[in-house]
């Protein structure tokens, strides 16, 4: 087994599911079972009616994470499952800051802290400010650190959101589940495969 | 009631009638082919169970004694027939009682569908009386659960149960219906298996490709083993095994479950794999130049130790279940598909070989074991008998023709390593769980699975102690159920490990048991117990030819060990022989 198979680092799963009670359950509990630590889940809506995509990222080896996506592939509600290591996707995660008016208005340059950090006003009330920052871990970290003198009054984060880089075609094959035969590519699993691309849906 | 009755049991085609929930369950077992449920009733299933009496007649429900026992039922009639158990279950209680049964179900890829009755649906989540969270609980032992509070979708839920038990990698599934599902009256369509869940694949596509590489390996192999499991029997690829290895002329060793799929005497046939499994096929494991794994899974009680595990070998992995490639160990072909399918093709691309000298291997090694173990254990000159004389003197009566039923332990292997299989599906027991207990209640359901066979459960005096209560649903239903149990006054195997392993510090292993005879004659079932070999031949023909079910008791040897053995944590070549 190759050192890339066996190191550990952030690998961000992908999986579509149908929109069913309790798959959240059956999903986390392949990973609890392994004693493995979800790091960040996002589950939502997917661009199609009735499909789900859930972002998984966690710490692990790849030898292990190939196991994993099988496991939970071989869920009935699945239709399927992706890896990819943080170089494979861009990733986003959004964050909100509230903070007193009053604090920020007198102590603050806000038009500078808005555009050295990619940030922008949600709300802005008398009592207090919400600002809305996307980014990488250490981005949304930052704006803390420099809003925290000012009296950060709440701080909240939401879990990761990733696109995959190699993804060609994939909404086309992805409507092709609803027919009661898709086509061989659909439904092959590419681990299996063994081919060169990943993304063979 | 009888009027609507005499409408229903039909397709989908017929005009809607309106039902309660309950009656659409029934219909939908009908058309399923249901013939026999196992269930224990309770309030949170009641309107099923008050649908059921009139049923009587279609349905055949036999009243266990547990849910433990039921499921146990469902699993041993679901092995035997080769179709879907039906368990029923009420609520709280009635439903954990079946999660040991659900978990070895899961492990051992056994169809089952469980309908548990549920508190009314405005009543989940208040802790209600004999509410319990049933499919948090199930999920990691289910392939699929749901449930289901609405009379209306009882027929689809149904429908997709049986599917999903029957088709890929068989499996348990539980549908939770609460009381006024049961109850509510909804106009139901009539009743129409599924055969397609967009997201569920349960065959993955065969590759003509991986096919050809490998027929490759096998054709220029040298030394090609091949060893097979349960795959093969639930795939229903006997006939195509065996013409298989019959053109390869490769010899073949089989797991626990995979026992039976061909005769035990099939010349190909070399024997048992893993931790008691024969002295050939576990060192030679190590041998053979390209290892063909057929529907099994690499278990660790099959591999040992795993990075001392056929290392040399190239691996070809047929499998149903993709997940199962590469899992413990790294194929160099995966030949993923339904074997059924996979294996007609493999035939026809290989090369019509023998590989006698290569075979002669395995019988050295038989002859070394035989010379070491098995003569001992079949000829014992000890006063007590062993465990293997008896199984030897049941394959002489029975001529292999029996379904042997066996619990955990000890008897297990004996029996598993000795016992005599002419046909397929008639090896039951409890492989990857390894759960005591499940021998009785399965045999139960066995016979009702294969009514016109001869069903002997052999059980340590451990494990029928586990579930002896259903003792009373033989005498209720009459069952015709033969029940060896070898006492040994021990639980076996434990003390064999502690013998072994742990300076033989017999920690709580000394077991006592009731008169196990005067127990039966309780349920009203003839009995003997013998301890003298010379008794053991008429015994056994006594309880064969006896009408109705029969316990005898055999006394055994106290401190006999099961050899060869793997330890744990050693590698298959390093199989001890004493």
């Amino acid at each position: 087994m190759s050192n890339q198979d066996t190191e550990k680092q952030e690998f961000n799963i992908t999986v579509y599911t149908e929109n069913q009670i309790g798959l959240l359950n059956r999903i986390a509990i392949i990973f609890t079972r392994r004693k493995i630590n979800i790091e960040s889940l996002n589950t939502s809506p997917s661009e199609i009616e009735r499909i789900h995509r859930f972002n998984i990222v966690i710490t692990e080896s790849e030898d292990v994470v190939r196991k994993l996506t099988r496991q939970i592939e071989k869920q009935v509600e699945v239709l399927k499952v992706y890896y990819h290591t943080n170089e494979d996707v861009i990733w986003q995660e959004l964050a909100l800051y509230k903070v007193s008016t009053d604090v920020i208005a007198e102590k603050v340059s806000v038009e500078r802290l808005l555009r050295e950090n990619g940030a922008r006003v949600v709300v802005l009330r008398k009592d207090y400010t919400v600002f809305e920052t996307t980014g990488h871990r250490e981005e949304t970290d930052n704006l803390i650190n420099i809003l925290q003198p000012y009296g950060l009054i709440e701080f909240v984060r939401s879990a990761r959101v990733a696109i995959i880089k190699d993804s060609d075609g994939f909404n086309r094959k992805l409507r092709e589940f609803e027919r009661l035969e898709p086509g061989e590519d659909v439904i092959e699993n590419e681990y299996l495969n063994q081919g060169q691309k990943v993304f063979t849906m | 009631m009888e009027v609507a009755q005499e409408t229903l049991t039909t397709p989908a085609t017929t005009t809607a009638v309106e039902v309660s929930g309950s009656v659409a369950l029934l219909e939908a077992l009908i058309v399923e082919g249901v013939d026999t449920i196992f269930g224990y009733p309770g309030g949170a299933i009641m309107p099923i169970y008050d649908a059921l009496f009139d049923y009587n007649d279609k349905l055949n429900h036999i009243l266990v004694r547990h849910e433990q026992g039921g499921i146990h039922a469902g699993q041993g009639y679901a092995r035997t027939s080769g179709k879907v158990g039906v368990v029923f279950a009420t609520s709280g209680p009635g439903a954990t009682n079946l999660v040991t049964g659900l978990a070895d179900a899961q492990i051992d890829s056994t169809p089952l569908v469980c309908i548990t009755g549920q508190v009314f649906a405005h009543l989940l989540g208040t802790d209600a009386f004999q509410e319990t969270d049933v499919i948090n609980i199930t999920t990691p032992v289910t392939k699929w659960n749901y449930q289901v509070t609405d009379a209306n979708e009882i027929p689809e839920v149904i429908a997709k149960a049986f599917y999903i038990a029957k088709s890929g990698r068989p499996g348990p599934v539980l549908i939770d219906i609460t009381k006024n599902a049961q109850i509510q009256k909804f106009n139901f369509q009539g009743y129409t298996p599924c055969n397609h869940i967009r997201s569920y694949r349960p065959k993955p596509i065969v590759r003509t490709q991986y096919i050809q590489e490998a027929a490759e390996l096998i054709n220029q192999a040298k030394k090609p083993f091949i060893i097979w499991g349960q795959g093969v029997i639930l795939g229903s690829a006997e006939q195509e095994f065996k013409t298989f290895i019959e053109k390869s002329g490769i010899p073949a060793a089989w797991t626990v479950l995979g026992a039976g799929a061909i005769p035990t005497d099939h010349p190909q046939n070399v024997g048992m794999l893993g931790m008691h499994g024969n002295y050939g096929p576990n060192v030679l494991t190590n041998e053979c130049d390209v290892l063909i794994a057929i529907g099994m899974r690499f278990d660790d009680r099959v591999t040992g130790r795993l990075d001392k595990y056929a290392k040399q070998a190239k691996v070809i992995h047929l499998d149903i279940d993709p997940a199962e490639i590469d899992k413990n160990v790294k194929s160099t072909v995966p030949v993923w598909g339904d074997c059924k399918e996979t294996l007609p093709l493999l035939t026809k691309a290989i090369e019509q070989k023998q590989h006698t000298e290569w075979i002669n291997k395995f019988h050295d090694y038989t002859q070394q074991e035989v010379e070491a173990v098995i003569h001992q254990e079949l000829n014992p000159t000890t006063p007590e008998m062993t465990m293997g004389e008896v199984i030897k003197q049941l394959n002489e009566i029975t001529k292999g023709e029996a379904i042997i039923v066996t619990d955990v332990g000890q008897h297990q292997m004996v029996a598993c390593r000795y016992a005599k299989f002419n046909n397929t599906r008639s090896n039951v027991t409890s492989g990857g769980l390894g759960t005591m207990g499940f021998a009785l209640p399965a045999a139960i359901g066995a016979k009702f699975g294969a009514q016109d066979r001869t069903v002997v459960a052999i059980i340590g005096d451990g494990g029928f102690q586990m579930t002896l209560q259903e003792l009373g649903t033989i005498m209720q239903s009459g069952i015709d159920v033969k029940i060896i149990i070898l006492n040994n006054r021990f639980l076996g195997m434990v003390r064999q490990w502690q013998e072994l392993f742990n300076e033989r510090r017999y920690s709580f292993v000394d077991i006592q048991s009731p008169d196990f005879v005067a127990l039966a004659a309780a349920y009203r079932i003839p009995g003997k117990r013998i301890e003298d070999r010379t008794d053991l031949p008429a015994a056994l023909n006594e309880m064969l030819s006896n009408k109705g079910s029969f316990l005898l008791e055999v006394m055994v040897t106290k401190e006999n060990n099961v050899f060869p053995m793997v330890p744990q944590g050693c590698s298959v070549s390093e199989i001890r022989l004493k």
